[in-house]
This record gives structure tokens, sequence and C-alpha cells, in this order.
């Protein structure tokens, strides 16, 4: 029988299979970031091991790092002991570490890819769950604990248990205003927050093969919060194009090698998913979150929901509660909610097609009075080539917030945040309650509608800004 | 991880049940970017009091914690089991762990013994009456042993043999360094890097 992807690249890997044991799985790429990886490196050092594959091995700090006066030490004590434990345990152990100020630093499922070492078929971990980002390349990618993190550092394996296959097939095309954002909403409002436990998904059909690479990082990026395991696409042109002169590409003959085995990373035509979801693009639109989960979700001319209106007694329970949370009430139009903030910026949105597309529409236009609009790159890369296109000053002139690369405020982990009570539309990928700060509301939405939210102070898409007319530069 | 073999030593007797892992180790402790140094966050908040049982001079020094029922429970924070070894501890007996207390002491080598509650307050008894009194943990005869006491207890062959051998998950992988080297040596060359040429 023929094989899906996922197995595929599983087999590919398994360095060791003995009944009644997992796997043992080689890991190609481990990507360590200041959070997740402090304890890991004690331990290492309290056996006296040792890094086993530096040469596997990156880092680079994003979680904690402000996005304002980088040149200035960190203010908040617990952040700058976290990054600076990282720099010592990169200088100790040898590992390559891109810190604030270099760069390549970035958030961490930014700077993989854009460095080319994200690679098809291959397997990449990181002590973070939207590792799944990376599985856009038709890479198995996946978040690890601190232990596991450990793990790979001493080993370059990790001992796993199977996982099962899922298929969301997405067939036609999208309409013209519809993103990658508004598809992977409207796949998670679906299926439900926990839809994808124990499955890795692959995502296909004819409306993800027209994605682009970053479009697609944008959709694996978002399958953890279906519960996935992880989120794969298969490597085609598209990936090939991408990853062709990226630094840590492969080059000449190798590069023909690479190709060789890429194209065979397709999951056969007699191969069984476990489980098969079909959804049609054409019926999607412009899709925003009402609720405190990914999965509270609505197309952007819904209402927000009648909590009295879900079947499911722990459904309704939950959007009693989230309506709560987000001081909604039933039966308002989505398109009247009014912001305080948006955030344009993580590894769901921070890309530079994220930014061109915000951009596109703030152009000529500004931020509506009272909003607070904060526009950052998810790397320094992105960054720099966000100036050189000029899109630094479309946001600037429009009012926003242009900031140095970083998490920023898709966590309440360093300066960015919401103060309690303030209102967010985000391109971020959790909308969990205190999620962009302490008694902070979050409505996850696609950049474009990020920025024509920015631009009338509600929830809107670029369709609503026909009555504003953008200034036409001279 | 330490092999545990035998232990042999003062005990702390604790005589509460239910003792969850937030008064272990508190939330606040989480922030450290370490695996040791919990030591002083061990039961926090009681340890305010200076006739709470661990801060009494007899018990300086002790090694085997006598707990009562249900200890353990809440947070799933590998922090407290760390904060009981920093500490000092080498082995926990109570009638009733939780159960992910449980998997994480026996994953970083601190053995949490499951003994009936009359010989878990025959101990405590014991160590009350002398703070001298000596208990040994034998993990070889599966044995806890102290004056008037002999008790059999259980602990599943696999987790006995990884504790008996000092194997962590870590050292388990690491026996199959051949496997992990033939697989090494086998891998294309156009895998991706991290170090530039
Ligand atoms: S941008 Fe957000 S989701 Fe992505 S790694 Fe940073 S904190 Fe996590």
């Amino acid at each position: 029988m023929g094989r899906t992807l996922a197995e595929k690249v599983w087999d590919d890997h398994v360095v060791r299979r003995a009944e009644g044991e997992p796997d043992l799985l080689f890991i190609d790429l481990h990507l360590l970031h200041e959070v997740t990886s402090p304890q890991a490196f004690d331990g290492l050092r309290k056996s006296g091991r040792r890094v086993r594959r530096l040469d596997l091995t990156i880092a680079t700090e994003d979680h904690n790092t402000p996005t304002l006066d980088i040149d200035k030490p960190i203010a908040d004590p617990v952040s700058r002991v976290q990054l600076e434990t990282l720099r010592k345990n990169c200088a100790d152990f040898g590992v390559r570490l891109h810190p604030l100020g270099d760069v390549e630093q970035g958030v961490v499922h930014v700077v993989g890819p854009q460095l080319g070492l994200t690679q098809p078929g291959t397997t990449v971990v990181c002590g973070d769950s939207h590792t799944s980002t990376h599985g856009a390349f038709g890479a198995l990618a996946f978040g690890i604990g601190t232990s596991q993190v450990e793990h790979v550092l001493a080993t370059q394996t990790l001992p796993l248990a199977p996982f099962r296959t899922m298929a969301v097939t997405v067939e036609g095309e999208l309409p013209p205003d519809v993103t990658a954002k508004d598809l992977i909403l409207a796949i998670i409002a679906r299926i439900g927050t926990g839809g994808g436990q124990g499955y890795v998904i692959e995502y296909r059909g004819p409306a993800i093969e027209k994605l682009s690479m970053e479009a697609r990082m944008t959709i694996c990026n978002m399958s953890i919060e279906a519960g996935a395991r992880a989120g794969m696409i298969a490597p085609d042109r598209t990936t090939f194009d991408y990853l062709r002169d990226r630094p840590h590409a492969p080059q000449g003959e190798e590069w023909d090698a690479a190709v060789a085995y890429w194209e065979t990373l397709r999951t056969d035509e007699d191969a069984v998913f476990d489980h098969e979801v079909v959804i049609d693009a054409a019926e999607l639109a412009p899709f925003v979150t009402w609720g405190t989960n990914p999965g509270q979700g609505a197309p952007l001319s819904a209402s927000v929901p009648d909590p009295a209106s879900f079947a499911d007694p722990s459904e309704r329970y939950a959007a009693e509660k989230a309506l709560e949370y987000m001081a909604l009430e039933p039966g308002r139009p989505l398109r009247e909610v009014a912001v305080d903030t948006v955030f344009v910026g993580s590894c769901t949105n921070g890309r530079i097609e994220d930014l061109r597309s915000a951009a596109a529409v703030l152009r000529g236009r500004s931020v509506a009075e009272g909003v607070r609009m904060l526009v950052v790159p998810g790397s320094v890369r992105v960054s720099l080539q966000a100036v050189e296109e000029g899109l630094d000053k479309v946001f600037t002139e429009a009012g926003a917030e242009w900031r140095h690369a970083g998490c920023s405020m898709c966590l309440g982990m360093n300066p960015d945040q919401l103060a309690p009570g303030e209102r967010a539309a985000s391109t971020s990928n959790r909308n969990f309650e205190g999620r962009q700060g302490k008694g902070g509301r979050t409505h996850l939405v696609s950049p474009q509608v990020a920025a024509a939210t920015a631009v009338l102070g509600h929830l809107a898409s670029p369709a609503d800004l026909s009555d504003v007319p953008a200034l036409v530069e001279a | 991880m330490e092999a545990f073999t035998t232990h042999t030593g003062r005990a702390v007797p604790l005589r509460r049940s239910n003792v969850d892992t937030d008064q272990i180790i508190p939330a606040h402790w989480l922030k450290k970017v370490t695996r040791d140094g919990f030591e002083d966050g061990l039961f926090e908040a009681w340890r305010r009091d200076p006739e709470f049982v661990l801060n009494r001079p007899e018990r300086q020094g002790a090694t085997v914690l006598v707990a009562g029922p249900d200890f353990g429970t809440g947070s799933s924070r590998e922090h407290a089991v760390w904060a009981l070894q920093n500490y000092g501890f080498k082995a926990v007996i109570s009638s009733r762990f939780a159960d992910i207390f449980r998997g994480n002491s026996l994953k970083n080598g601190l053995l949490t013994v499951v003994l009936e509650q009359e010989i878990v307050d025959a101990l405590q008894q014991l160590t009350e009456r002398d703070p001298a009194a000596a208990i040994t943990v034998d993990l070889v005869a599966r044995e806890v042993r102290a004056e008037g006491v002999t008790a059999p207890f259980e602990l599943d062959e696999n987790s006995r043999w990884r504790l008996l051998n000092g194997l962590d998950d870590i050292s388990i992988t690491l026996r199959n360094e051949a496997d992990i080297a033939a697989y090494e040596s086998a891998r294309p060359a156009f895998k991706p890097r991290t170090t530039l040429v």
C-alpha cells in the first residue's frame, strides 16, 4: 500500500525500530530560543554531555526581546536573565546564535526558512509549539518540551510514538480577497481546536498548490491551533524556487540530488489517510475570531453568535465565557466591533508578503484617530527588505509604529502588551485570555483585514474602504 | 542521572495529606533558568514558620521524606522534583502519589516508594520519636527497612532497571550509539547544516 508524505518522511528518519518500543527518529534541524532551552543546557552540563551535532543546531532570541531601544540594556530583569543565559549557553557549548542586534536575528520560525535551513523531507524540532510552520516545506516539524530539547541536544534523536494522518483538501480557488490566514481560521473553525489531536495534517488540493511559500507557512503555523502535532504541504516548484540560492540551500550537484529526492515526497495515489476533510475554497470569505480560542471564528460579514445556538453544551459554555471576557453581545455585527490596537507581525504573518499586503491597503490612507498600530517584522532580514521597498515609510506615514523584529505583541512576554480591557485586531495566532497582555482582548485577522481595521477603527476588510479614498502619491 | 541501588538516611516526617506541587515549589520559582538552586523554594510558604519540621535542627541533613497520602498533586511542573532533589532528598515515601509527579520523580532519579498507610504511620512515629533513626530504602531487594519495620514495595521492572542503572531517557538512547552513528554516516550530503562553509 502507498504511503502518505508524513509517513515517507518518518520512515526516512528511523534510526532504530524495535518491538514494543517507540521508533527512534533522527532530527535534521534543532532550533533554539531563550525560553525553553536553559534547563536543557543545564542538564547537559550536569551530566557532562556535549551538543552532539552543532552543525544541526542554531539559536536566536525572540520572545523576550524588546522592539524599541534595542541598543539599551533590557529593562525587565527576568527577560534579561533569560537572554544572557542563552548567550552563555551558546558560547559554552559552541552553538551558533543570532542575538538581538544581529542581522539574522528574528522569530525562530521566520529565521529557519529564510536561511534555507528548513528543507523538504527533513525533521525539524524546537521547544516551541509553532514549529509546525516549517511543515510548509514538506518537513516533519513539531514542538517539543524542555526534557526533549535536552534529549535532542545530547543525541540528535527523539523516541516518538507514531502519529495518525489527516488530509485537509482545499478544492477550487480562493476568492481574490481571501488569504491563507482566512483559510486556516476557517479550517480551525470547521474541525475545532481539538480536531487535529494526534494527527499530522497534510494540506493539499488545488487551492493549496497555488499558495506562495509564505502563505503556506501561515497555514502550517496554525496547525497547532487545531490541536495537530504538525502540518505539512508537499514540496513542489514553488518550494524549490523559494529555496534556491538561500544561504544554506544545497549547491551544484547536491542541489540536483536534493531536488530528485524532494520530488519523491508526495503522498502516493493509493495511500490512505486516517481522516479526511474537504473544504471548498470558493465559499470562503475574510474570517475573524470573536472568542478566546482560535476555533471561535466567523466570516467578517457575520455577527457575534448566540451561545444558545451551540448544540454542544461544552461549546455553549465556552462561548458564554468567551463573550463575557471579550465584552461582546450576541447579534452584534462583527464589522461594528471597534478596536484600540492593531498588531501586524508574528511567525504567522510577519513575513515580507504580509507586510506588503498590509502596506498595499494602508498606502495613502491613515490609521484612525485613537487607534494604535504596531508593525513588527518577523526578522531583521524581513525588516531590511521592507525598508528597501519603502514599506516602513508607508506604515509610518499612515501613523503606524514601525518596530524592530521579534515576537512582540504576539505574547505578553516583552514590553509590547495590551492594557487590561484593550481590544486588538492581531495577525498573530492565539486569542487566549491574557495572551497579548493581562485582560487584553484579541481578534485574530489577516494582514489585509488588520490594515483595513486600522483605517476604519473597527473590524473591516479592504472592500469596506471604497468610501475612504486612498490619496494617490504624487 | 545517578543510579539508585540502596539508600540509608535520616527522615523528615511530613504529616500532611494532599501536598500539591504549588506547595512544594511556588509558581514564581518557575522563572528560573536552571534545574538547580530550587532548594530555598522547597515548601517556601511553610518554611516561614520556624517550627515547620524542615526547619528543626534535628532534621538537618535528612534525606528521606515520609509524606502523607496524595503527595504531589496539581500542576505538572517538573520543578517540584528538582526542588526536593536540590534540597537533598533521595527518596519520598507515601501511601499514594499523584501520577504525573510520580512519573517526573522516576524520570529524574528521585525514588518514590508506595507503602501501606499503616507502615507510613509507623515510620513517621519512629522518626518523630527518634530523629536519628535511620531508614533504608533498598531498591535491589525492593524493601524499606527501619527499626521494627521491614516492608516490601512494588515498582515496575522497567523503572527499576532504569533507576538501578542510573539511566535517564538520554542514557537509554545513547546505548543505541551504534545505530545513531550508522544513520549519520548514511545521511545524504545535501541535508542542511547550520554551520557556514
Ligand atoms: S511569534 Fe508568537 S507564536 Fe511565534 S514563536 Fe513568537 S511568541 Fe510564539
